[in-house]
Order: structure tokens, then sequence, then C-alpha cells
């Protein structure tokens, strides 16, 4: 048998050197004369173990990482083409403990295989639950969504079944699913994993829910900044078409369904599904007032189901093990899993799928191993851009989007970027105003003027002019955004900015030592 | 510099690639991105005729054109360094690495050096943040930026 080396292709291990590992170990398997077949995976997403290599032996796979070019030649000099022993040894994958705790559904396949070969998809239980999906009514397929008590995935958490149920009871000539990739917010890329790891799964979950619904077309739309999950997309549903998978006649039912990649142009705000829809439709990315939904007058106008990547990447999972399987998994209305992000000062990040109603302190402390820096954590972001701060003080919450509403915060797409002690809250609150106003798309007021407004307060607190006026200014602003603003950005821009006031009153109370120094 | 093509060619060629991609559900941005690849910028003297092209008026055309960040009114510097300024990258000091950058190239953010080797711009995540701080170098990911990365990004730019 000839050895298959594993080594990603994903962005994340490509950024930290996986290109110059490969050909390192191509070369050095030249110059041996050995025959071996190098795989290119995805990433299995412990990413400070990437890039991680991996060895199929006759006791299963085995993995070394971080691996250097620099390690090559010892690599081989140790065999690890067998197995054998070395400083980057690993063991088996499946027993990392970052790994080996995980519950993995959506990303069950995520980082084994080439991603872009089918057989691979389908030795793992991939398009089992098409297959399901083409055998069963619209409707049928609609109450197992709702039944597994999936919610959406991108951040606001709206039950997936209902958002699909509106779409299959709009009667319209013509149906769309638009699949949001816009994964703008820092401290995520579960949905660029996914693309990049296990395409197939996107493709099959969308397909899914055209079958459901009555869409025939699909859209999924990218953002620019990911170009290497544009390209495997792109051949992905290549590959799918030339399968029957997509086409006039999906997996041979009568059902069809067809999609195209599309990509952004830098916009964050594209990610809030009316923007996006607009951006599709090949306009400026405003904002649309709702009502009408984009379930009954989506893009160009058709009742379109615009789903995030994980939600509609987690229904093949449901229609292929059941609705009560899912469902069987999380704490109170948060069902199934979720794929964690831990990033930012981190000593182990990555992606954690598990089980909804992990602490947060689990998840900072004992997952991701407290700070790259060693320092004490002072400040853990959750949810991205728009999502709160929280101090140690609230690391008891569980991860669930009620509780952490409870607490003024939001689980949004599930990254959580951690910060050391050296963090400056109100710096923190101030680019929370400064990203809002670079990405404001200026249809209402709030959010247009309100970010600009609070960049220039915040400065004047930062400068301790006046500070107990400013403070309240920038409350009352805080409290206008959130209320007045059209869509999240506007809105949930106060959430960074208010929980850095409320959790670490400290950093905005006037500073001597800043204002003497200037 | 790099020579501009005369507006006449701009035009025959922003042709081709509407004709190309007309056919589109929701043709223009598919459209300027591809005129944005064959040019290196979104030229003025295509807009009209993407205009004439989509029929639609040229106002709408140039609303499009300069609510995204990634279309370009002017060609970019031969490398483009993006450097992520996102919360991530935030945390582990990508302030700092910016500044030195900045510093060392003698230039800010959105704008090229004036030997037009380099262009420098802030990207708000580039989907690494486990890996911070982050950069990406003509479509290159780098990942855990550190001094040695940048000396190593900065001979790239300048040879």
């Amino acid at each position: 048998m000839i050895p298959r080396i594993y080594i990603p292709g994903d962005s994340g291990a490509l950024a930290l050197g996986a290109e110059k590992v490969a050909k390192a170990i191509a070369k050095e398997l030249a110059e041996r004369g050995i025959e071996a077949k190098i795989v290119r995976n995805g990433s299995r997403g412990a990413y400070f173990l990437e890039p991680m290599v991996e060895v199929a032996t006759a006791n299963g796979r085995v993995a070394y990482g971080p691996v250097k070019p620099s390690d090559v030649k010892s690599l081989f000099d140790s065999g690890f083409l067998t197995g054998g022993h070395h400083k980057r040894w690993l063991g088996a994958p499946d027993k990392i403990p970052f790994l080996a705790k995980q519950t993995r559904l959506t990303f069950a396949r995520c980082g084994i295989n080439d991603p872009l070969s089918l057989d691979a998809y389908k030795s793992l239980g991939g398009l089992k639950g098409l297959q399901n999906a083409v055998a069963m009514a619209p409707a049928d397929i609609v109450k197992q969504v709702t039944d597994s008590g999936l919610r959406g995935r991108g951040g606001a958490g709206f039950p997936t079944g209902i958002k699909w149920k509106t779409v299959l009871d709009t009667t319209s000539e013509r149906k769309y699913i638009v699949c949001n990739a816009d994964e703008g917010d820092s401290a995520t890329f579960a949905d660029r994993m996914i693309m990049e790891g296990d395409p197939f799964v996107l493709i099959e979950g969308m397909t899914i829910a055209g079958v459901a619904t009555g869409a025939t077309k699909g859209f999924v739309y990218i953002r620019s900044e990911y170009p290497h999950a544009v390209a495997t997309m792109n051949k992905a549903v290549e590959i799918a078409r030339k399968a029957g998978v997509l086409g006039v006649n999906v997996l041979g039912s009568p059902n069809a369904f067809d999609m195209e990649i599309r990509v952004g142009a830098g916009a964050y705000v594209c990610g809030e599904e009316t923007s996006l829809l607009n951006s599709l439709e090949g306009k400026r990315g405003v904002v649309r007032a709702k009502p009408p939904l984009p379930a009954i007058q989506g893009l160009f106008g058709k009742p379109t189901v615009i789903n995030n990547v994980i939600s509609l990447a987690s229904v093949p999972i449901i229609m292929d093990k059941g609705a009560a399987f899912y469902k069987d998994f999380g704490m109170g209305r948060s069902r199934g899993t979720i794929p964690i992000q831990i990033a930012g000062n981190v000593k182990q990040g990555g992606l954690f799928e598990t089980a909804f109603g992990l602490t947060l302190g689990e998840i900072v402390d004992d997952i991701g191993g407290g700070t790259a820096t060693g320092r004490p954590v002072k400040a853990v972001q959750v949810g991205g851009p728009l999502g709160a701060y929280f101090p140690r003080a609230l690391f008891d919450t569980p991860f669930d989007y009620e509780e952490f509403a409870k607490r003024d915060g939001l689980i949004g797409h599930a990254g959580i970027t951690v910060f050391d002690d050296t963090a400056d809250m109100l710096k923190q609150a101030r680019f929370a105003m400064e990203f809002c106003a670079i990405e404001s798309c200026g249809k209402c007021t709030p959010c247009r003027i309100g970010s600009t407004r609070g960049v220039e307060t915040i400065d004047r607190l930062a400068a301790g002019i006046e500070p107990e006026k400013n403070l309240a200014l920038v409350t009352d602003l805080c409290n206008t955004m959130k209320f007045g603003s059209l869509c999240a950005l506007g809105g949930f821009t106060p959430y960074p900015v208010m929980s850095s006031i409320t959790h670490f009153p400290e950093d905005f109370k006037p500073a001597p030592a800043r204002v003497a120094a200037e | 510099m790099t020579m501009q093509p005369a507006s006449t060619e701009i035009a025959s060629r922003t042709a081709a690639i509407i004709q190309e991609l007309k056919g589109l559900e929701g043709p223009l941005l598919p459209i300027l991105h591809e005129i944005q690849e064959e040019f290196g910028h979104v030229p003025q003297a295509a807009l009209p005729v993407i205009a004439d092209g989509l029929n639609l008026s040229r106002a709408e055309v140039h609303g499009v054109v300069t609510f995204y960040h990634d279309f370009r009114a002017r060609p970019a510097g031969r490398h483009v360094l993006k450097l992520c300024q996102a919360e991530a990258c935030q945390s582990m000091g990508s302030d700092a690495v910016a500044a030195k950058i900045k510093q060392l190239l003698g230039i800010g953010f959105h704008e090229t050096t004036r030997d037009g080797s380099v262009t420098l711009e802030p990207v708000y995540c580039l989907g690494l943040c486990a890996c911070s701080p982050s950069a990406m170098l003509d479509g290159e990911v780098i990942g855990r930026l550190d001094d040695e990365k940048i000396d190593e990004i900065l001979a790239e730019v300048r040879s």
C-alpha cells in the first residue's frame, strides 16, 4: 500500500506555513525515492497544532503538529510514515484532547479527507440526508427541520424550520435559497472552514432546502476576503453537477435544483440578510426595511430562504439521523450543537463543536487554555464586533442564546475573542463605534451619524473632557442606536460599547497619567 | 508607472465582459469584479458602458461601485498588503504590527509607496482569528505575524 500523507489546504493552515511543509515533504519523498500520496485535506480546526500533518498507518491515522518545514527531514528519519515517534508526534487525531472532547455533527467530516472527493464524502455518510429528503413530502422535510429545534447560526437564532415553512407556503413560480457566507465577524471562521473543508455538506443542505420549499435556484454569497473558500466551492458545485447531485433531477428525483457561487466586495454590512439580497441583485448593499420578510419577498422580489452556512450545513445530519437525534443535544431552547470559535489571545485557539450549555469559563480556561501571552484574561468578546465584552465575573454564563441575552450579550455566530489584561476597554469601545462608522450602509441616521458622534464622544472621554457628561452622552447615544437603527449593525454596536462601560468602568475614568503625557 | 489603456480600449474590453456575464441573474457585481480583474481597477471610462449595457443610469452604477470597499478607482501598487485590524488581531497586537509596517514602508493605510511597489490596506477579518495577527499579501494568507514574517513580507514587496 502506498503511504498517504494528509497536509491541510485550509487557509488557516496555509497561513501557518502548510504550503511550505507540503513542498518540503514532496521534496524529501523525491530525494529518498519514496512513493507516497499527498492528500490536501481541510483543517480539523485545532489551529494551535496547525500545520497538522497526518499519515495513514496500519493502525489508523497518526498526527504530527505543528510541523515546520525544518522538521520534515527528522520526521522522515523518525519513520513518521509508519507513525514513528518524534517531538511533533500527537498520536491518533481523534484522541487529541481538544478534538476528543467535541461533539461533531455539522463538522463530522471537516478536515478528514480531500474536501473535493465526493466518494470520500459519501463514505462518511454524505448525501444520506438528501436521499431521505427527496423521498419525502416537502412539508415533512420542513417539519423535521422545525422539530430539530435548529435556529439560525448566523447570529439571530431564528428557528430555521419556521423560515422554511413561510417560503413553502408562499406560492410563486420562482423561489430562491440564499446562503449567507459573508462571515465578516472577527473571531469567526466556521463558515470558511466548512466551505474549504467539507463543501459538499453545504451543497447538500442547500439542495435539501430547495427540495423542501420548492426553490430551484441557490446562491452562495461568499465574502471576497475568502478566496480559498470561493475556489473550493466553485469546484465542488461543478463536481456536484456532474454527479447529478445538482441539476434538473436531483439524485434522480423529479426535483430540480442548481446553484451559483457569488463573491462579495468587502462590505461588512452585506452580512445583514437584506443588504446581502440587494448586493446579489447588483445594487448598493443597503439594508431593506422589514416587512416584507425575505421569505415572502426576497431576492428579486421572490420568496427566499436566506440562511447562514452553518444552519444549512447542519440540515444534512438532521435529515440523516432525524430531528430527535439532533434535538437531544443542547439545553433550554438552544438545541443541537454549536461550533464555537475560540480566537484572539488564546493558547489553544480553534473550532470547538459542542452541544449548547458549556459555560464561558469552561470554554476560555479549560478548552482554550487561557491566554497565549500567559497573562490573566481581562475580557472576552462573544459574538463578533457587535457582541458584548464579558469580564471574568460572568464566566459562569452558559453558552445558550437566552442565557447570554439575559446578561446583555449575544452569542452571535459563536466567535469568542480573548483579551489579556493589557487590553484598554475604552479603546475597544471606540473601535466598535469606528467600525460601525466605516461599515454603515448609510440608510438610517442612528447608525450613520450616531457611530461618528460616538467616536468623537469617546475621544473626549479619553481626553478627560467633562467625563461624567460625556459618559452620559455615550449611554444615551447607545440607547438611540439600539432602538432606532434598522439593522443589527447600528442596533448592536451598543453591545460592545455599553458592556465595556458597565463591566470595566475603571478604563473610562479620567486618566491623569494619560492627560499628563499629552 | 503602468500604462493606462486608452478609453476606447477600456470601452471595448468592458463591453466584451458585459456580453459574457449579462445573462447572469444580478450581473453587476460579477461584471465589476471581472473589470477590476482585467484593469486592476474600475476605470471611470467603463461606467457609461456598463450603464448602457445593463440599462441602468450612470448614477446607479457609480453608486454601486463606490459603495463597496473592494472596487478601486485607481490601480494599486504591484503588491497589495492587507493587514487585519479586527478585534481578534487587535488582541494579539495588530496595532503595533501595523505601526511598524507603516513606518518601514513610509506610508499609511490606503496609500501606495512612491515607487509603486506596494499598496497598504486595512482589512476587517480574514477568518484567521485563531492565527492572529494575520495579513494577506496578493491573496496569500499569513498568520501569527512576527518580526521575522514582517521582514519576509517587506523583502518580497521590495524585490
